[in-house]
């Protein structure tokens, strides 16, 4: 066990998409019981230094392994195929023609029940995108078409910020 | 002490020395002081038995000031120099205080944060914290006779990195050693859960005098995980007061236009509405300048009257459960946090918004007064190392996203808020124009698009790029937050390893060599007093480490050349030498070469035994 190890040699996971997340969860909530800053309190400024690069290094793999499109773009660059969102803009006809539909239906929505509905829509939506990209990455272990899915999800989850967004002001 | 000694992560190196550790809620309306003693948590209460202090300073003449009941007690007759609810203006400009119009000080805007002016001169609500501190650390050190190891002080959870070293720079202030900042509704949960056993999916309602915070927590096995954070910095009980007493006084058609007559009129609408609760019908009097005004008020009007405060409450508790996505049903419990949720409405409108009666479990049985105090003691006697088994660990995050400034006035997130602490997180960015050598560095702290809607927490340049073409450069800009919430950022060219950092401090007219100087000046008429305990100190220290070093050494030398081995036993002869000694200053120079001797030593062998307990306490493994 090392500090530079990757993120699911770390937490002693399989590297793959798919995951248990209850798995994940507690495996992190195990390690930072061994590292964690607080653990050595008492213990002088070395010591606390040391904790708090490993305690943070937890942090980081955990935030990138929780989060299904961090993992994925993760795994990606692992296998040779890094996202680099901002070189590749390119995208299919057809997705951009959804995306603009749904915008259109965003502005639209008049109350929270229409933006509700939009949100459950573009919710199934990014499902369907995440079972095709565990695919892609768990069986048919393709990083180059798995990266390009990435980047979509990214355009989706980019969406779905602004429909919170959108409820949170219809809230207030 | 730079060296891991050896014991089990969490526990005091020596077992026979009990460590005094407090836990510290400096509350916007009352502070309190809690230990542990005889493995029970408890509030300390002063020589009259009383365990609240209220947060309020009073400046008289000469250096005399009145801290607690006693300035309150005059605060009606001596409002501009009697500060009270000094935790509202704690890290914050005079434009940041909604409230200022309607408080009886005088306000004198400075970089940075707000002072009042008082008989005493500028007074920053850092100084008037340090005033109450002190006054809980006396207490804790009269009812232990002996000196404290340390304190965690509690903080609201939704305050910013501005606010966070404010308190901090106060505790210091105070002569109070901060083992840790903790959240309050964490400190909460720590004191509920610990004595309840409780396990799962839980929030935090926290509706202190000033600040409204609301947590989720997911609590298993003694760890402490706050998955989101939220509320309202300007929201508390205080504000329920204002809007009786302003209420009051139309209905009377009468006007408080002194500063006198308005802080009457804001204690007396506070015991108005703590009344109300008790009872459904109560009577506001209050002395003015032009004749005593005199109301009954009923707690039917005081709950339409406060509705949409209650409101602002329940919205953030929404934008909580949405940040987690989480839905209603998960949450299991909730724990009530702060004097005001004694308020009826607020008890029914909480379990109401959770559900049909009985779904939810809503926490009160602990005084809400006392719970945030409890549960940071709890923490700080884990964290002196005094808890047996070390089961406790809390994994805090920070309420607030971090970035900063790009093209165009816009932010650029590099923390988001809600991330677990500590965490260090980078990001690289590029110069925009051809031979720029230089990049200004601006740090934001909010939620907004705009650098003008966030709060501003500190700038640094850095310089000596090589001039380049537009877009060439790669700046990687580091951000590290503390398991305290502390900021720290730093700035590096890859190319030329050009470097600058920052730890950021807000600039308000408090540099650390001005928190040095008053420390001097406070201590400056017990100068004798100060030179033994400085000595008693230093040998103290001297022996541990000159201890600790050696069992480091019977343990792990292997780890160390022969090189090495030598030049710290050359450090450690002279310190056991100079402690002999009566130069106290001498004696922690020697003891700072050696520590620093040891550091790379200890880290080493820290990093062993992380490892090790890491890979299952294999051996075979490392």
């Amino acid at each position: 066990m090392n500090i530079d190890d990757d993120d699911f040699t770390l937490f002693g996971l399989p590297e793959r998409f798919a995951l248990d997340s209850a798995q994940l969860d507690q495996r992190w909530r195990e390690l930072q019981t061994e590292v964690h800053p607080d653990r050595f309190a008492a213990q002088g400024a070395a010591s606390q230094r040391i904790a708090m690069q490993w305690s943070m290094r937890v942090n980081q793999a955990y935030q990138r392994l929780k989060d299904p499109l961090k993992r994925a773009a993760y795994l990606c660059e692992r296998r040779g195929a890094p996202i680099d969102a901002e070189r590749n803009t390119a995208m299919p006809r057809e997705f951009l023609m959804q995306q603009m539909a749904w915008r259109e239906t965003l502005d639209e929505a008049v109350d929270g029940a229409a933006v509700q509905a939009l949100a459950d829509q573009v919710e199934q939506h990014e499902q369907a995108l995440r079972g095709r990209l565990q695919e892609l990455l768990d069986e048919r272990n393709d990083a180059a078409a798995a990266a390009a899915q990435v980047r979509a999800l990214m355009f989706v989850a980019r969406f779905r910020q602004d429909i919170d967004l959108r409820l949170e002001t219809l809230e207030q | 002490m730079a060296l891991l000694q050896i014991s089990e992560p969490g526990q005091a190196p020596d077992p026979h020395q009990r460590r005094i550790a407090v836990g510290i809620d400096l509350g916007t309306t009352h502070s309190l002081v809690a230990a542990v003693r005889h493995g029970v948590a408890e509030c300390l209460p002063d020589a009259q038995g009383r365990v609240l202090l209220p947060s309020v300073v009073r400046y008289l003449d000469g250096q005399r000031r009145q801290v607690g009941f006693d300035a309150r007690a005059h605060q009606a007759e001596d409002a501009v120099h009697t500060i009270a609810s000094a935790k509202r203006f704690m890290g914050r400009r005079l434009a940041d205080l909604k409230v200022a119009a309607q408080l009886p000080y005088e306000f004198v805007d400075q970089p940075g944060m707000v002072a009042v002016r008082t008989r005493q001169g500028l007074k920053t609500a850092v100084e008037v914290s340090a005033e109450i501190l002190a006054t809980l650390r006396q207490r804790a050190e009269d009812s232990f006779d002996d000196e404290l190891f340390g304190a965690v002080i509690t903080v609201p959870a939704y305050f910013d990195d501005a606010q966070r070293q404010a308190t901090k720079d106060a505790a210091q202030l105070a002569g109070l050693e901060v083992l840790r900042l903790i959240n309050e509704p964490t400190a909460a949960a720590v004191a509920y859960g610990l004595d309840h056993g409780i396990e799962g999916l839980y929030a935090v309602y926290d509706l202190g005098g000033g600040t409204f915070d609301v947590s989720l927590l997911r609590l298993s096995k003694g760890v402490f995980e706050v998955v989101a954070t939220g509320g309202d910095a300007a929201l508390g009980g205080d504000d329920f007061d204002h809007l009786l007493a302003s209420w009051a006084l139309e209905q009377a058609g009468r006007s408080a236009v002194s500063s006198q007559d308005r802080g009457a009129l804001q204690m007396a609408a506070r015991r108005t509405r703590e009344s109300l609760t008790d009872h459904v019908v109560a009577t506001l009097h209050c002395p003015l300048d032009d004749g005593d005004l005199r109301l009954d008020v009923t707690r039917e009007q005081l709950e339409t009257l406060t509705r949409p405060l209650l409101e602002r409450t329940l919205a953030a508790l929404r934008k909580v459960l949405r940040d987690a996505r989480v839905q209603r049903g998960d949450v299991l419990g909730v724990v009530m946090v702060g004097g005001a949720t004694r308020m009826p409405a607020v008890r029914r409108a909480v379990g109401e918004f959770f559900g049909a009666e009985g779904h939810v479990r809503v926490l009160t049985d602990v005084n809400p007064d006392e719970v945030v105090a409890l549960g940071a003691a709890i923490q700080a006697n884990a964290l002196a190392g005094n808890a047996k088994g070390g089961q406790l660990l809390l994994l805090d995050v920070i309420p607030l996203s971090l970035g900063i400034e790009t093209m165009g006035g816009l932010v650029e997130r590099i923390v988001e808020r809600n991330t677990t602490i500590p965490v260090a997180k980078a990001q690289e960015f590029t110069t925009y124009q051809d031979g720029q050598t230089a990049m200004a560095i601006h740090v934001v702290q909010g939620e907004r698009e705009l650098v003008a809607d966030c709060r501003s927490l500190a700038r640094f340049e850095l310089r000596g790029i090589p001039p380049m073409a537009a877009g060439v450069a790669r700046i990687r800009v580091s951000f590290q937050v503390d398991a305290d919430g502390l900021l720290s950022v730093s700035a590096l060219e890859t190319g030329s390893g050009v470097q600058a950092s920052v730890v950021v401090k807000p600039s308000y007219g408090l540099g650390d060599d001005q928190v040095a100087q008053m420390l001097r000046d406070s201590f400056a008429h017990a100068q004798d007093d100060m030179r033994l305990r400085a000595l008693r100190e230093a040998r103290v220290d001297a022996d541990r480490l000159l201890l600790a070093t050696q069992s480091a050494l019977d343990a792990d030398g292997e780890l160390l050349t022969e090189d090495d081995r030598r030049a710290i036993g050359a450090l450690m002869a002279r310190l056991r030498n100079l402690a002999a000694s009566e130069d106290h200053d001498a004696i922690n120079a020697a003891a700072e070469a050696l520590a620093k001797g040891t550091e790379e030593f200890a880290a080493a062998r820290m990093n062993r035994g992380i490892r090790v307990a890491l890979a299952g306490r294999n051996i075979e493994d490392v």
